[in-house]
């Protein structure tokens, strides 16, 4: 099972993170700059995978972000890379050519997609079509639900005009 | 970032949808973002964190959305949110989806399942998972699967497991996920799930499947009959899952690089994996599409690299036939060379497994193995590192470890500490010769010797000790080592320990071996080389004690450097490490002083007892690091084995205890390595210095020798030439003065002041156990022993009465007689007296504390002595006396061996 997931940037900031084992503030402050020591100091021709607590993290870097999965010991890495692969292209299709600007001002959407991809630390979902359309239902539910409110403002403006 | 903002805009404004206050989501993060310092940008979070508590407390429904979308931010950056907790439940409870979404958005970053707040959430999660819109019951479904606690998993489970069956694929494969997390937190309730999950096998749409699959698998790993009941009623579904999938045409809404659905592949390989392991018929059942699988699956991209590394795995899993398994094994092979690190690395994860299935498939990659232990990336190496372990084997060692230690040469620094280990490991392990494993054993000191641990170096020295034919040759090798190596910490030790003990073998090429070269080594080349040891900057304490010690010894063994030593130690003298110092003290005032007993003192070590040595290294490996880690200090290496490992067990009598060495600044490394020396019992009463650990192993002969290899508390000076074994009765004890004044010059607070502290307490001291109850036996009785002079010196003689208690045999009653022999009369007597620990000891008071001069009138004390393994062992005593003669202090140690036997 996927343990947790982070987005990290080339200089150590943290984009996203998800967990889905429990881990304590403090222990989560730690874990985020052991990892960004280790992942960020790699070279970009050796393996995607390194060893850390009895885990395995695989990274990928995409531009300026590295997408870290931690994983159990007994997973299957090429997996994992292809599922963070999955998630970024489900980002990037939903925000057109994603960049980290995005991830940062809509950091809410990258976990709305992250959660439908990913619950309890499986995979849910591997079609990016089938993710995209549910991401955009929901987005119109909320478009809905605001033009409702604004319409019915309208009524109360008119109404006590 | 035109769109980007755009979108902003249009979250800030669904979030504040009519009257704003306080400032957008967008500006906040911009804020963040534009401060140059962490302590700005602490400025702007407290700002914001204190506007978000004002809203709250205000009860401002309509910035809710808006300030957990800050907050969920400012967590992000590692801020505490704790406040904003009950916000969410709020957000969650109101009726639209908006609100809905961000607070179990905010629920699932802010808390986590070991928060109490999480329970008063179980309410609308159950509402929320009865709810008639379907992403409202996704919300809820979600929240549960990535938070939920155990309470939580039993309280909900029924409705999650109603939803499974929901008519909506994306609910169902929703409520499959969740159910994993409750049967993670839930084992019990797994059979509740197994035949929901089996059913959802059935299904066509992907998300479904993978979820289910998955559910499968963890109900497998949660309860034994769920493993049953899927092993009877989905393999077939399973099988058909991977044919579908594996056979079907091109489908672009899950094509992955050419690959249909390789996640679902993965998933139901990893099932299978599970169902056929130990199970011929599953196992059976499934051949056919592990061979497609294994075989048609394109190896040009990751994914399809994925699914054969999977379907690898799970032949090596199940009760696969012969013809799968070289499948297998070829795959790896095939993996092995390619050039990606990615593939190369999972092949030699699966290696690692496979070598229980077919070591020899795996022995024939054994040199492509190899050169992964030299690749440039770390992770790889350490794979490698851990399989080239487990392949080694008595044929192959030799050509192994070559080629492990010669790359020890090139090594990354950070990676020699471990390969050094395994090197070490390997070569302990397999060794099948002496002069092979020394020799691998003293490449290794050589390249990487500061990464050796001690207690490798301890079984070096161990078995040196005990190869008395190739000690010549390894004291050789070891100071070509050191000329070449001086930096590597262990070697160091290692060899200054050797050419201490075997200095002379150095020197005159004793022992040689066919085809060895001679070493011209004087013996002012000797003394160089650990001269040279001992001042080098790097060396620490411990090295600088042992060089110490070796300078000692070669003192004796080269009489024409005796005089070059005394000047090296005695330059040491006003070391400021206070170990080296007390050392360079000692050893001075060996040299000078002690003439006589120096060559007996400075013998060769015993021979080291290798099998209770490995018995010991094994069990108390932990304790051993441990207490190094501790007292790295002063261990003096190699020399704590002779603690207890070369110790004739039956010799009591140079076990008992030192009095006056109870407050040394010793080690306390010998009470953790010996643990069954009955003198170590002695150890555990009063902190007593370890250093006494050092008598047994003198053997019979002199105390001194090995107190001085091992101990250094400065009350040893005194101590042996006070207590000779064996003699007590008889030798005069001229030292004593001597010994005080040494003492007075280390001004460390030693046994003068220690006797002063007593003198203050006339009552009598057991420092034993500290009884000391003050039933006074008085009166002389008829003995049944014969009295015996305890003690006898030019200034005190002691007798010793015995009674036997008629109720207890163990018990002895002791009548001491104190005369005093000199004109002067002593004031502030008092004695004391130590025994082994299976002694138990009373002193009762004295009958005065004035000793009349010329023997006119002796005062008396009574000790109360139960031998607790009478008959095994004798009565022993160590005994000191204090008192003030002519207004000096003086002090007297002696022990009493000659107790009558049978006590």
């Amino acid at each position: 099972m996927i343990n947790f997931v982070l987005l990290i940037s080339r200089q150590g900031k943290v984009r996203l993170t998800k967990w889905y084992s429990p881990y304590t503030q403090k222990e989560r402050t730690k874990v985020i700059r052991e990892l960004s020591g280790l992942i960020l100091t790699r070279g970009p021709k050796l393996c995607n995978f390194v060893e850390w607590r009895g885990y395995k993290v695989v990274y990928r870097r995409y531009a300026s972000l590295y997408f870290c999965m931690c994983i159990d010991a007994d997973d299957n890495e090429l997996e994992v890379l292809e599922i963070i692969h999955h998630f970024v292209e489900i980002l990037d299709r939903y925000f057109g050519s994603v960049c980290e600007l995005d991830l940062i001002f809509n950091f809410h959407k990258a976990y709305y997609i992250l959660d439908e991809i990913l619950i309890a630390g499986e995979l849910q979902e591997s079609s990016k079509k089938n993710v995209a359309r549910l991401i955009a239902a929901q987005d119109s539910l909320v478009e809905a639900a605001k033009e409702e409110a604004s319409s019915i403002s309208n009524i109360i403006a008119q109404a006590t005009k | 970032m035109d769109t980007v903002e755009k979108i902003v805009e249009d979250f800030a404004s669904d979030i504040a949808m009519s009257s704003f206050s306080g400032t957008r989501l967008r500006d906040m993060i911009r804020a963040i973002r534009a401060c140059k310092t962490a302590a700005e940008e602490r400025a702007v979070v407290r700002r914001e964190c204190a506007a978000i508590r004002t809203s709250i407390s205000e009860n401002e429904p309509h910035l809710r959305h808006r300030n957990m979308a800050k907050l969920m931010f400012i967590h992000m950056l590692g801020y505490p949110t704790h406040f904003a907790q009950m916000e969410c439940l709020k957000l969650i409870a109101a009726a639209g989806f908006p609100e809905k979404r961000v607070g179990y958005l905010g629920l699932m970053l802010l808390l986590d399942e070991r928060q109490e707040v999480l329970m008063l959430v179980t309410n609308s999660l159950k509402q929320d998972l009865n709810h008639p819109n379907q992403f409202i019951v996704g919300l809820a479904l979600c929240a549960l699967g990535n938070i939920c606690s155990a309470e939580m998993a039993r309280d909900l489970s029924p409705e999650v497991e109603r939803l499974m069956r929901s008519r909506e694929v994306n609910t169902k494969k929703k409520a499959a996920l969740c159910s994993i997390r409750i049967v993670r937190k839930v084992p019990d309730l797994a059979e509740n799930f197994m035949a929901l999950a089996a059913s959802l096998l059935k299904e066509k749409h992907h998300g479904v499947l993978i979820s289910a699959i998955q559910l499968c698998t963890e109900l497998c790993k949660a309860s034994k009959d769920a493993l049953e009941y899927l092993r009877k009623n989905c393999i077939e579904g399973l099988v058909r899952i991977l044919r579908d999938v594996s056979n079907s045409s091109y489908a672009p809404e899950y094509d992955v690089s050419g690959i249909a659905d390789p996640f679902l592949h993965i998933r139901a390989l990893k099932l299978m994996r599970i169902l056929g392991q130990g199970d011929a018929d599953c196992s059976e059942y499934m051949n056919d599409i592990l061979a497609q699988v294994a075989t048609k699956t394109e190896s040009n991209k990751n994914a399809g690299n994925a699914i054969l590394y999977e379907c690898v795995q799970t032949i090596m899993g199940i009760e696969a036939t012969s013809g799968l398994r070289v499948l297998a094994i070829n795959i790896l092979g095939r993996f092995l060379s390619n050039r990606d690190n990615n593939i190369r690395y999972v092949a030699l994860n699966m290696l690692m497994r496979a070598i229980t299935v077919d070591a020899l498939a795996v022995q024939r990659h054994r040199t492509t193995i190899l050169e992964c232990v030299k690749d440039a990336d770390a992770s790889i190496r350490k794979r490698a590192l851990e399989l080239v372990f487990l392949l080694v084997n008595d044929t192959n060692v030799k050509p192994l470890s070559k080629e492990l230690i010669d790359y020890l040469n090139i090594a990354d620094p950070d990676f020699k500490g471990d390969l050094t280990a395994k090197i070490c490991s390997i070569v302990e392990k397999f060794s099948q010769e002496k002069l092979w494993y020394l020799d691998q054993m003293f490449k290794v000191l050589s390249l990487a010797g500061s990464h050796v641990k001690d207690d490798v170096c301890h079984a070096l020295i161990v078995v040196l000790s005990n190869a008395s034919e190739l000690q010549g040759y390894s004291v050789r090798s070891l100071y070509k080592a050191l000329q070449a190596y001086g930096k590597q910490g262990s070697l160091v030790r290692v060899a200054v320990w050797c050419i201490g003990e075997y200095g002379e073998m150095l020197v005159n090429n004793v022992g040689m071996l066919d085809g060895e070269e001679p070493v011209t080594a004087t013996e002012s080349d000797a003394v160089d080389a650990v001269e040279v040891a001992l001042n080098r900057r790097s060396a620490d304490v411990t090295t600088g004690a042992m060089c110490l010690v070796a300078l000692l010894k070669l003192s004796s063994r080269f009489p024409s450097a005796s005089e070059r030593v005394r000047q090296i130690v005695g330059r040491n003298k006003e070391n400021v490490v206070l170990e080296l110092q007390q050392r360079s003290i000692e050893f001075s005032s060996i040299m000078q002083k002690h003439q006589s007993i120096r060559s007996s003192l400075l013998e060769r070590m015993p021979v080291l007892d290798e099998a209770s040595y490995l018995v010991k290294r094994a069990t108390a490996t932990q304790a051993t690091i441990s207490a190094d880690k501790l007292a790295p200090a002063v261990t003096p290496g190699g020399l704590k084995l002779s603690n207890g490992v070369a110790k004739p067990p039956s010799d009591p009598l140079v076990d008992l205890l030192d009095l006056s060495s109870d407050d040394a600044p010793a080690s306390t490394i010998a009470s953790t390595t010996t643990p069954n020396d009955f003198l170590q019992d002695l150890l555990g009463i009063g902190g007593v210095s370890s250093s006494t650990a050092g008598v047994p192993s003198t053997a019979s002969t002199d105390i001194l020798m090995d107190l001085l290899s091992i101990g250094s508390s400065p009350s040893q000076n005194g101590t042996p030439v006070v207590g000779h074994p064996g003699q007590a009765e008889s030798k005069p004890i001229p030292a004593a003065p001597e010994a005080i004044d040494l003492l007075g010059s280390l001004s460390s607070s030693t046994p003068v002041s220690e006797i002063k502290a007593t003198s203050a307490l006339p009552q009598a001291m057991d420092l034993l156990d500290g009884l000391s109850s003050s039933t006074s036996v008085s009166g002389l009785e008829k003995t049944a022993h014969p009295s015996i002079t305890a003690f006898q010196s030019p200034t005190l003689k002691i007798t010793f009465d015995f009674k036997r208690q008629p109720g207890n045999p163990r018990e002895t009653t002791i009548h001491a007689t104190f005369t005093n022999l000199t004109s002067s009369t002593f004031t502030d007597f008092i004695f004391q007296a130590a025994v082994p620990k299976f002694i138990q000891l009373r002193l009762d008071p004295a009958s005065g504390n004035t000793v009349l001069a010329n023997g006119n009138g002796s005062i008396t004390q009574g000790l109360n002595v139960t031998n607790n393994q009478q008959g095994q062992k004798p009565l022993a005593m160590r005994i000191r006396m204090s008192y003030k003669a002519n207004g000096e202090e003086r002090l007297e140690q002696g022990q009493v061996s000659n107790f009558p036997s049978g006590l």
